[in-house]
């Protein structure tokens, strides 16, 4: 850097530390400072992110078991790899997942857009609804869980008293949790209802985003409302739309707590998403190299849709 | 103020010094099980050992749901938290094979602690490995199996004893037999019972860790299931998929549909209790562990509660073995003190008394003393029940072979998938996988 007979940064830090500090700061250049700064995160991310991952990796193309320190490591090349990918019970929890994941998505961005749509308008109480609307998503998916297995209780839980009540039927002629039809419709619906706010709140910031006198200006053009928010809110908001599916689906992708409490992926394997499996394979079974491989399948799954949904949304937003 | 402030930071100091070094000076042992009823007795207990020994016990009691997966994570990560473990019976291939526990044949021979002190099913389920073999990796600590609550004071009904006599031709009595048990199931079966409607039965259906393998095992082995050939082992073809196993496994379907509470998709010991405590079931399949505690139930306990082991079918008598050792862990700094509480625990006194306030001893001394079947209303079938036990699988694989049970059973009683004998074609599939793995075929 051109000396202009301004002290760089590094001298001026070293003015105001201690001369032990200050002595083997003083002379660094700004970028030996930015590293020096920025070197606890990179090695921080390095020793839980990064080195995890290469492990991983690595254990992937072995035999390795958890539970059994003591058997030898042998290398097995691609075959967890093979062996995963033709397993016919394990494209069945990733049907169960893409299922998850497409039927949340949807329910949750047209549900979350519209009560977004909804709460952005002006209206008494609008404060309080806002907040009540966004109560579900603060709670724990061990909580939410917990208490949705009573609401579906048969006999006694609120939600088959309520459908009871509606259609006629007797409240415990059904069950949402033990039926293989229902089952994957239970857990649809309690992350709809925990995580729709989240995609509210998102939804919420790009309409606030969108700028009056561009209204104002279609208002003056007569455009009717109809027309504005095909013209106007829609495309404005839809970066933001699609950065709300980008994080549910992220999400969803990799859920296991609350499934796991509501179903324990039953009845069956019904609702056995990809992560339930994973955790079997990795935490009961101690299959530690065959359930690398597989967490190495779902990450470059998920990466490689997300980059692709990245390349999408920046076209969006360069429009 | 500042001399006052130095004083009493220096008496805090003090304080705190003195504190430490008292704490450090008096060992605590860690004993490590599942959180239930039995486990709450042992405390009561263990405050004998603690009063003896001047060794302080703490407990880390963790759910049956996740007991298995927090305990074995313990173990597999050479935990130094539990210095005794009451570990599943399954566990006990594993922890020896993988040194998890300590061999404790030399400290039986040096207290003189005899195994056939023990009764036989305990030590041959809980203690060793290999099976069948003098090796020994645990001390039966409680002897548990699956035996049947139900409702007496239902059953004593004079209009529900006519009519039951009237449709089926015999008395309203504890079954004795299977096909009895689901005539009684399918009696009970929404009937309105003092103004309330009830069910049948309530049988294991969890589908998350051992649920549905502990309940439909018992129906299994009384129709001829087997784990392998006798002669043979490993080998599973036409033992595990037997004309009789497929029978079993439709029986336990059958009884599942016909018989059980709306709901009951998931459950198992908790479920069963809360489902015959609230007067929802006329018959309940559980552990035995827990029939102390429902005795004493001011709802459903004492004169209206009665007790009675597994049925049969024909001849065939059997019930799935429940139940654990106390072992120490080899990663344990306390050692000996923790040898020094198996050796207390065995003590005949301290067994009786481990009887008395809830456990289950597996000590011949305490079970087959003259006043045992008097004892407690349960204490008969408990004793038949260990005449005719068999257990899951103990081998290291026994996790891998678990969930593959777990798995094709819940398909095919829950989720209506396939048929009994395509799932039990699966579990031979899928078990022979796991022993190729192991290089055991």
């Amino acid at each position: 850097m051109a000396d202009l007979g301004v002290p760089n940064l590094a001298d001026r830090l070293a003015a105001a530390t201690p001369e032990t500090i200050a002595k083997p700061i003083r002379g660094l250049s700004d970028r030996a400072l930015a590293w020096l700064f920025i070197a606890p995160s990179i090695v921080l991310l390095l020793a839980i992110n990064i080195f995890p991952l290469i492990w991983t990796i690595y254990l992937s193309f072995t035999n390795y078991r958890a539970n059994r320190p003591n058997a030898p490591i042998k290398g097995v090349g691609i075959d967890n790899y093979v062996s995963i990918l033709t397993d016919a019970d394990v494209w069945q929890p990733m049907q169960a997942t893409a299922h998850f994941v497409l039927w949340t998505i949807l329910i949750e961005t047209v549900l979350g857009f519209g009560l977004a749509f909804l709460i952005d308008r002006k209206f008494r109480g609008h404060g309080l609804w806002t907040t009540i609307i966004l109560i579900p998503m603060m709670l724990s998916p061990a909580v939410v869980g917990n208490f949705w297995k009573f609401i579906y209780q048969p006999q006694t839980g609120l939600f088959n008293y309520l459908i009871g009540m509606l259609t006629g039927q007797s409240a415990s002629s059904f069950e949402m949790i033990g039926s293989v039809r229902l089952a994957p419709w239970s857990i649809i619906i309690v992350d709809v209802w925990m995580w729709t706010p989240y995609v509210v709140l998102i939804c919420l910031a790009g309409l606030r985003s969108i700028p009056d006198y561009i209204y104002e200006a279609a208002e003056v053009d007569r455009a009717s409302k109809w027309r504005q928010f095909w013209t106007i809110t829609l495309p404005m908001a839809l970066p933001f739309i699609m950065l709300a599916v980008l994080f549910r689906g992220i999400e969803n992708f990799k859920m296991f707590d609350m499934v796991n409490l509501l179903t324990s992926g039953g009845p069956g394997s019904t609702t056995e998403v990809a992560s339930i499996t994973l955790k079997r394979e990795a935490f009961e079974s101690w299959r530690t190299g065959y359930s690398s491989a597989f967490a190495i399948i779902l990450f470059v799954t998920v990466f490689g849709l997300a980059n692709i949904y990245v390349k999408a949304l920046n076209q969006v937003k360069s429009r | 103020m500042r001399k006052f402030l130095a004083v009493s930071a220096f008496a805090i100091a003090a304080a705190a010094g003195i504190a430490a070094s008292s704490a450090a000076s008096a060992t605590t042992l860690t004993l490590c099980w599942a959180a239930w009823d039995p486990a709450n007795a042992l405390v009561e207990l263990s405050k004998d050992f603690t009063a003896k020994s001047g060794i302080d016990m703490k407990f880390e009691f963790v759910p049956w749901t996740n007991y298995a997966d927090r305990f074995l994570n313990e173990l597999n990560s050479h935990s130094k938290l539990c210095d005794l473990i009451i570990g599943d019976s399954q566990w006990v291939g594993g922890s020896a094979e993988n040194g998890h526990y300590v061999k404790l044949n030399d400290f039986f021979d040096k207290e003189g602690i005899k195994m056939s002190d023990f009764v036989d099913a305990t030590v041959v389920g809980y203690s060793e490995w290999p099976k069948n073999s003098p090796n020994y990796w645990a001390l039966p600590a409680m002897a548990d199996a699956v035996g049947w609550t139900y409702r007496k004071d239902w059953f004593s009904k004079p209009e529900l004893q006519a009519e039951f006599k009237q449709k089926y031709g015999h008395d309203l009595a504890p079954p004795k037999t299977y096909e009895e048990l689901m005539q009684i199931g399918k009696f009970f079966q929404g009937r309105n019972v003092d103004g309330k409607t009830v069910y049948g039965a309530y049988i294991f259906t969890e589908r998350g860790s051992e649920g549905i393998t502990m309940g439909v095992t018992n129906v299994l082995y009384d129709y001829g299931f087997e784990y392998d050939n006798p002669k043979k082992p490993y080998q599973m073809e036409g033992f595990v998929n037997s004309d009789g196993a497929v029978k079993g496994l439709e029986f336990y379907k059958e009884l599942y549909k016909c018989c059980t509470a709306p709901g009951m998709t998931n459950a198992y010991m908790t479920e069963g209790l809360d489902a015959f405590k609230s007067g929802q079931v006329a018959m309940q399949m559980n552990w035995f562990a827990f029939f102390p505690g429902l005795f004493k139930d001011p709802n459903v306990g004492g004169d209206k509660i009665g007790f009675f082991p597994n049925p049969a079918v024909g001849k065939t008598q059997f019930s799935q073995l429940g139940g654990q050792g106390i072992s120490v862990v080899s990663y344990s700094e306390h050692r000996a003190e923790a040898l020094q509480y198996i050796k207390w625990f065995a003590n005949p006194a301290v067994q009786q008394k481990w009887w008395d306030i809830g456990g289950y001893s597996a000590l011949k001394a305490v079970v087959e003393a003259p006043g045992f079947p008097k004892s407690a209303p349960f204490a008969p079938d408990f004793l038949k029940t260990m005449g005719f036990v068999k257990d899951f699988w103990a081998e290291p694989s026994y996790a891998q072979l678990l969930l593959a049970m777990q798995k094709r059973v819940h398909d095919y009683v829950v989720a209506d998938k396939g048929t009994a004998k395509e799932a039990l074609d699966l579990i031979v599939k899928d078990w022979t996988k796991v022993f190729k793995d192991d290089g055991k075929i």
